[in-house]
């Protein structure tokens, strides 16, 4: 059953309002973002490009509740986020499995802060369950280093997803793979938001990518970081992966080529239309 | 049992066979009298006839050995805590732990033996804390502090305290780097207790048995001491790779 794009995005899930940032360090404060603007209706998986260390890391530290802004607002349905908070999942480019525990433990974790006195069956079976959605199963009992990078990347897919998050933080989840591996792993996205529904936040350097997996791409500025330009993606999913070579897709690619030369001050003219 | 498990236990036990007969030839060669150097020979009657004081002495070295280990895990690991948790009281602690650990334990005996008088246990189990506890709280420290900001956010932004943190991941993450510390801490600490046993007056365990050796130039008794100090101090070490096994054992790559 193909899932929608919702045409009007009703509920916003995420919103985040004029959003400035500056880290403290040795040498002053160093402006991470600057009026930052952003909305994710619920469902909607949306992906975030920019230029390396424009503030994309700093921005999924804001939405999970790690950090807060200097000023502007972060809310999540229609609230503040002041806490870190139990619906949120996230992955990295580093799998960060704990290498002292089996592949089924690992995906649990969550569970065991986030539902402590879910019993321990029902938690194994809701891991197991997700681990076969990403083709994972039979190696529920064996270790992080035993598996390959494609398939530990899977695994902490499965942990990021298994206490039903309302939002999805993925930073780079699969920067770290080779091509194909990368290509398997993005049309196990498309499988999981109808096995799974979910709504995602992508940091990611490859346009391709974003443009393959997103319903909306934001293109960030150089840093200070702000919200640069943001194209829509209507395309029903789940998409195949030759989507990606149409017109319009080809198309779609080099405005964002495009605006990321502008992000990294080498484009033509400076255009800030956010 | 493989072939592989028999050449383990084997290949040890045939180094010691062939150490203790060129021992035995050489003394023999150049004709040595008991009391310039023993033989192995010479070994088993000494320790023997002492068996009863081999038993009590071994007992002291090996409790206050233990004890003093223990009290350098705690306060070693309590040290690593704090340094791998804070930048400012790393930057704060460090040279002092470094300058602590540089002093020569030798020279600290018989000034903990004069603000201690009598205190022998005390004294004992004191210098093989203090010399120790250092490369647990290294161990400790760099383990906490080279965490990947990673491992720690998963669980902080599902709103896990700082100590579940530390207590699911942290902790864990350190412990191959703990044991490995624990390996060479088990060794030092042991030279602690001995360096007291042999120095303080009236001591006892081992170290004293060895002394009393020396005083009565009993030069098998000594020979033998040594000889079972080197197999307490196999005994310590093996326990602590037993438990390295139990605890961190998913740390060894696993032969594919
Ligand atoms: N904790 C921190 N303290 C000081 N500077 C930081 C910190 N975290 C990140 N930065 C700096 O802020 C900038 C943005 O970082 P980040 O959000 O990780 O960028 P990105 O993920 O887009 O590559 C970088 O220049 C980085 O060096
Ligand atoms: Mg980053």
């Amino acid at each position: 059953m193909p899932y929608k794009v919702l045409k009007v995005r009703v509920t916003k899930l995420i919103e985040i309002k004029g959003v400035s940032h500056s880290y403290k360090t040795a040498a002053g404060p160093l402006p991470v973002l600057k009026d930052l603007s952003l909305s994710i209706a619920e469902g909607d998986f949306c992906a975030v490009v920019g230029p390396s260390g424009c503030g994309k890391s700093t921005l999924t530290r804001l939405i999970a509740g790690l950090m807060f802004p200097d000023s502007g607002e972060v809310l999540l349905h229609g609230e503040q986020v002041k806490s870190p908070r139990k619906s949120v999942g996230m992955a990295f480019q580093n799998p960060v499995l704990l290498e002292w525990r089996t592949i089924l433990q690992n995906v649990i974790l969550p569970l065991e802060i986030v539902a402590p006195r879910m019993p321990k069956e029902q938690k194994e079976e809701r891991a197991r369950a997700l681990l076969a959605m990403v083709g994972l199963q039979g190696f529920e009992g064996k270790r992080p280093s035993e598996l390959s990078g494609g398939m530990r990347q899977r695994a902490s897919l499965c942990r990021s997803l298994v206490h039903k998050p309302d939002i999805l933080i993925l930073d780079e989840p699969f920067g770290a793979l080779d091509a194909f591996t990368r290509e398997d792993l993005w049309q196990l996205m498309h499988q999981l938001r109808i096995d799974e529904p979910f709504t995602a936040l992508l940091i990611t350097h490859d346009l391709r990518e974003s443009v393959y997996l997103a319903d909306q791409v934001v293109v960030l500025s150089g840093r200070p970081a702000t919200t640069q330009f943001v194209l829509d993606i209507d395309v029903p999913g789940p998409r195949p992966i030759d989507m990606l070579y149409s017109m319009q897709a080809v198309e779609w690619l080099a405005q964002l080529r495009n605006q990321i030369e502008i992000a990294q001050g080498r484009g033509g003219e400076k255009d800030m239309t956010a | 049992m493989t072939r592989h498990d028999l050449q383990k236990i084997l290949s040890p036990i045939i180094a010691i066979i062939i150490v203790l007969a060129l021992w035995e030839f050489w003394v023999w060669y150049m004709g040595w009298p008991t009391y310039k150097m023993a033989a192995p020979s010479d070994l088993w009657p000494a320790f023997w006839q002492y068996r009863e004081l081999f038993a009590i002495n071994a007992w002291q070295t090996l409790w206050r050995t233990v004890v003093g280990l223990g009290l350098a895990v705690v306060v070693g690991t309590i040290l690593g805590m704090i340094m791998g948790l804070s930048r400012v009281l790393n930057d704060a602690l460090y040279p002092l732990l470094v300058g602590f650990n540089a002093i020569p334990k030798a020279t600290v005996v018989p000034v903990v033996a004069l603000i201690f008088i009598g205190q022998h246990d005390f004294n004992t189990i004191l210098v093989a804390f203090m010399i120790s506890f250092f490369p647990i709280s290294v161990s400790i420290a760099i383990g906490l502090s080279t965490l990947e900001p990673e491992y720690r956010d998963i669980l902080r932004s599902l709103g896990a305290s700082r100590l579940t943190v530390f207590w699911k991941i942290a902790l864990p993450k350190t412990l191959p780097e703990f044991f490995g510390a624990l390996k060479v801490a088990v060794t030092l600490a042991f030279i602690g207790t001995n360096l007291v046993e042999i120095v303080a007056p009236h001591g006892r365990g081992l170290g004293s048995l060895f002394d009393s050796g020396r005083i009565a130039s009993n030069y098998p008794l000594m020979f033998a001491v040594l000889i079972a100090l080197a197999v307490l101090g196999i005994l310590l070490y093996y326990i602590v790779v037993a438990l390295e096994r139990i605890f961190a054992g998913w740390a060894e790559r696993r032969p594919t």
